[in-house]
């Protein structure tokens, strides 16, 4: 019995240091700390990624701050547009082109109150909108000129960027690419960018203009000035918006050092030995060599061996605020053909800045450099949906200040694109048949030649000249356009039921808007008693008047 | 949102007007001796011989060897001949056989130096005066003379006053002026001009404008109380489009009605037509015409390249410089004849020569400019390798010296400054004017 019972003790005792040793096990498998990975896209609540729409808001009240502190306040609210408006705005500066009548029926049938979100969706998903901001961007970069012989593709860098633009590559990663790329301008197209700058008499990419162009296009400032002397007036500020300093003429020449190592051969571009950079200075008898080093915030700069690489990750680094305050100036210019500041590419380091650029700034670093997302933000913000006509007198303070959306005149690729689209009820894009396309490319790149390209600085207002009025009257791609008896003038006359549902059809294709009543009597009344035959001259009369109107030609 | 535009503004562009506005002083100076002497600066010389001016643009760069700067028998000028001219002492390239009888009329410029040996980047520098500048685009000369000469009989001109005819590459541009002083392009005038032939009858024409004029007036009443585009937004292009659309002036451009033997004069080619139609243009009054002969950038084959250009500039240059004489024109009209740049002294291993911005030729002709001279030497002996060549050219000018020339000899002042819409003030021209052709 008493061996039983220790037996049994000892057997208690056991039981209770097995389960005191399970317990605390469990326990601290319960109770340790990091026990299992982080999951990636987990962040609490407070420090989430502010939703497209939260992000939007917080731009629309940075602007409404502004327009408060306006000396006359806003004392009615403003209009606001109404959905194919912005379906107008959309596709122009997304796409280059017009809505088509196929996508405004069915945009229609989209719930209200998502029809914006799936719009700009559409257009994200859709070539012409890659290719067209591509095209933008590609200005930036190397600008419009031809450029040297046979080393320099200008298409095929363009054609790079699309597909960039197309798969939402983040940005920074995209220009980092643009400023370190090695190999054959065909091959690795992104190397055009210095094959568009090789100077004739040394074979090698200018690094003056390659200087130039970087300030420019990457960190919105212009500072070629300082190419040739110093800023004495302290109008180019540089160093940091905390320590500014004026800049001088060593800090653009330190600025194209970094080139200074790019040779171009047979085999492309690439970095090859190291070679000084040197310089004349205003005011010196000879040349100094002067060292690359960035003219303003230096303290961001790494100490990769390769210079462009040690560019590039200086120049793409998130607190590099000017890089990201460049590409928010510039998609925001595409968006509204009018940028936050003017001109697109000089912004000052010090300030001050729209409230709501710096917002946007945030959060395209937030996003790790989305452009999509950069898109999506400024599309859903109710500064786009503004109408451009107001209830108060509009002066140039309300159009800078955002209380009504800026009217502004269409680009040439702009006009050219709308006269493709609105002359075609389908929507003209890669899906169409290869005829369609090369017949709409052929005559757009005629009609812009003759029409006169805007060149790099595109955004900048420009006026209206009779070469181009007598183009929109008289000119063959008009003209081909409103004859072809497949195009949408023929197809609108012969297939709608009536005339007004004609004139209706021809104003959705060419202002995206149903004619108001004065227009539509005008023009009935003109119709009245008209046989089939004479109907379809009516028609291609409308579109000529249409596409000729000053609100054809303007952003609105 | 607030103005954000920050301009250069640095001591480069520290400019007299500027001076005067930080001194407080713009006010008070017209009350000085200084101040006259500044405001005349302002004004165009109306005692100026010139009134227009046509550019025979040789796009692709001619080499000053075989045209306007022959070295026979020299090692570099490769076999190259010349051709005696009716001013003694004066030489051209050995195609030019009817220019050379006028001569007397025609001086050369032979020092011209330029910075810029790639066509894109020349061409600009040489049409503007400057070099190419990423943040401003400057005018063309033909855009500057149109925006500075602007008297009771320009507005008589219905036509454009700035035009190129078979435009190359960069026809003139109105840049920080405005599109509006853009050139009127135009192509073989033996076709139709572009642009101003309706295609439809009187009656719809009539009827599309009226429809036009009511969609306007909708668009324009919905935003008349929006004052931020006052001045941009109207229908003045489309008047001025309908009035050069119907122009009897127009008429300038059908060569078809100029007898066929006055017309072979300038040669059977577009470029000679160009030529004719120039002269006719200049006649009712347009301020400046281009007419571009490209095709030589004779990388290969230089000489037979180069003597069919010659053989298409020869006939048509000389027939515009005797008809603007017999017609009482050519001391109102200046006649320019260059490209962006000459070509190497030496072949290349395919016979042809290459870029050679270090002194190249112009002919320039009437306006007030005397004939017969040259201005400036090149060497017939360069170093095949050298940074500097300044000792190879002598009384060398840079190209905006040039365009100070044309300028003077229209009594614009090309130092007077333009604002620009990047804030800074600009010269019309940073070069000096070549005093010895007067």
């Amino acid at each position: 019995m008493n061996n039983s019972g220790d037996n049994s003790l000892l057997k208690n005792i056991l039981f209770g240091v097995v389960v005191l040793t399970g317990m605390l096990a469990v326990g601290y498998v319960l109770i340790r700390p990091e026990s299992l990975p982080q999951p990636q896209s987990f962040a609490p609540a407070s420090e989430a990624r502010l939703s497209i729409e939260q992000v939007a808001a917080k731009v629309d009240a940075a602007i409404e701050e502004e327009l408060a502190d306006l000396r006359t306040p806003l004392t009615t609210t403003p209009y606001r547009a109404d959905d194919l408006t912005v379906a107008r705005r959309l596709t122009l500066s997304l796409a280059g082109t017009l809505p088509s009548v196929e996508e405004i029926r069915q945009l229609e049938q989209i719930d209200p109150g998502h029809r914006t979100h799936w719009f700009v969706s559409r257009l994200l998903e859709d070539r012409r909108t890659s290719y067209h901001l591509a095209e933008r961007f590609a200005r930036a970069y190397v600008g419009v000129d031809e450029g040297p012989f046979l080393v320099y593709r200008r298409e095929r860098f363009v054609e790079w960027l699309n597909d960039q633009i197309f798969h939402n590559r983040p940005y920074d990663d995209l220009a980092r690419e643009i400023l370190t790329g090695d190999g054959l301008w065909t091959d690795d197209p992104s190397v055009n960018f210095y094959t568009a700058v090789i100077d004739e008499e040394t074979g090698k990419p200018d690094p003056i203009r390659l200087a130039g162009r970087t300030s420019r296009a990457f960190l919105g400032m212009r500072i070629d000035c300082l190419q040739c002397h110093d800023d004495f007036l302290g109008t180019m500020e540089l160093g940091s918006d905390e320590d500014p300093r004026d800049g001088e003429q060593v800090d653009f020449h330190m600025l194209a050092a970094f080139f200074s190592d790019v040779q171009n051969s047979l085999a492309g571009i690439k970095t090859g030995v190291e070679s000084d950079y040197e310089y004349e200075l205003l005011g010196d008898d000879e040349a100094t060599i002067i060292e690359a080093s960035p003219p303003l915030y230096e303290d961001l700069m790494g100490e990769e061996p390769d210079l462009r690489s040690r560019l590039a990750n200086w120049v793409t680094h998130e607190d590099n605020r000017p890089f990201v305050r460049a590409t928010i100036n510039r998609v925001w210019a595409i968006m509204f053909n009018k940028p936050l500041v003017e001109p697109v590419d000089n912004i000052s380091i010090v300030g001050p800045w729209p409230e709501a650029m710096e917002v946007l700034c945030d959060d395209f670093i937030d996003s790790d450099f989305d452009l999509h997302r950069l898109i999506r933000v400024i599309a859903a913000t109710e500064a786009f949906h503004r109408s451009s006509e107001a209830p108060f007198d509009v002066t140039d303070k309300h159009t800078e200040y955002l209380a009504v959306f800026p009217l502004t005149r269409l680009r040439p690729d702009q006009v050219a694109g709308a006269i493709v689209q609105s002359t075609s009820l389908s929507t003209v894009d890669s899906t169409s048949n290869i005829v369609t396309r090369l017949t709409s490319f052929g005559q757009q790149n005629d009609f812009v030649t003759r029409y006169g390209d805007a060149g790099e600085d595109e955004f900048a207002d420009r006026g209206e000249t009779v070469t181009q009025r007598l183009l929109m009257f008289n000119g063959d791609m008009i003209r081909e356009r409103l004859d072809n008896g497949l195009n949408s003038p023929a197809r609108t006359a012969g297939l709608s039921p009536d005339m007004k549902s004609a004139v209706e059809v021809t104003f959705l294709a060419t202002l995206s808007r149903a004619p108001d009543q004065i227009e539509l009597q005008h023009f009935m009344r003109q119709y009245e008693g008209l046989g089939r035959s004479e109907r379809s001259t009516k028609i291609v009369d409308l579109y000529w008047g249409l596409i000729n109107s000053t609100e054809f030609g303007w952003n609105r | 949102m607030k103005k954000y535009d920050y301009a250069c503004g640095s001591l480069e562009h520290f400019s007299r007007r500027n001076l005067l506005k930080l001194a407080g002083l713009s006010g008070l100076s017209w009350l000085t001796p200084l101040g006259t002497l500044l405001a005349r600066q302002d004004e165009a010389n109306p005692a100026a011989q010139a009134k227009s001016v046509i550019i025979i643009w040789l796009e692709g760069a001619p080499s000053h060897l075989e045209t306007f700067d022959p070295k026979p028998g020299t090692e570099i000028a490769a076999g190259s001949l010349a051709r005696d001219t009716t001013v003694a002492g004066i030489q051209l390239g050995d195609g030019f056989e009817r220019l050379a009888e006028q001569m007397e009329h025609v001086s050369l410029i032979r020092g011209l130096t330029s910075k810029e040996g790639d066509h894109n980047r020349a061409i600009y520098n040489i049409k503007t005066g400057f070099r190419p500048d990423p943040t401003l685009v400057h005018p063309a000369i033909g855009s500057v003379i149109c925006h500075q000469l602007n008297t009771a009989e320009d507005q008589l001109v219905d036509i454009p006053r700035h035009i190129s005819i078979l435009p190359g590459q960069q026809p003139g541009r109105g840049g920080y002026l405005g599109d509006s002083y853009d050139a009127f392009k135009m192509f073989d005038p033996q076709n139709p001009v572009p642009d101003v032939t309706a295609h439809v009858s009187d009656a719809r024409v009539d009827q599309r404008l009226e429809d036009l004029n009511v969609l306007n007036r909708r668009f324009l009443d919905r935003h008349s109380n929006n004052r931020s585009v006052d001045g941009r937004i109207g229908t003045h292009n489309l008047d001025a489009a309908v009035d050069m659309m119907s122009s009897e002036q127009l008429s300038a451009f059908d060569v078809s009605s100029v007898p066929l033997e006055e017309r072979m004069q300038f040669g059977d080619t577009p470029f000679g037509r160009g030529c004719l139609t120039a002269l006719r243009l200049i006649e009712r009054g347009v301020r400046c015409v281009e007419v571009t002969l490209d095709g030589w950038d004779t990388h290969v084959n230089n000489h037979e390249l180069q003597a069919g250009r010659i053989d298409i500039l020869d006939p048509a240059i000389a027939s515009l410089i005797k008809e603007l004489k017999a017609r009482d024109l050519l001391e109102s009209t200046l006649v320019l004849c260059g490209g962006e740049f000459g070509r190497t002294p030496w072949l290349n291993a395919a016979g042809g020569r290459d870029h050679w911005p270090h002194g190249f030729s112009l002919a320039i002709a009437g306006g007030g400019i005397q004939g017969g001279r040259v201005i400036g030497e090149t060497t017939s002996t360069p170093a095949r390798e050298s940074k500097d060549r300044s000792n190879e050219v002598v009384d060398s000018h840079p190209v905006e010296d040039v365009h100070a020339t044309v300028f003077k000899a229209l009594g614009i002042r090309w130092r007077k400054e333009l604002d620009t819409p990047v804030g800074r003030p600009m010269r019309i021209c940073e070069g000096q004017s070549i005093d010895e052709l007067f």
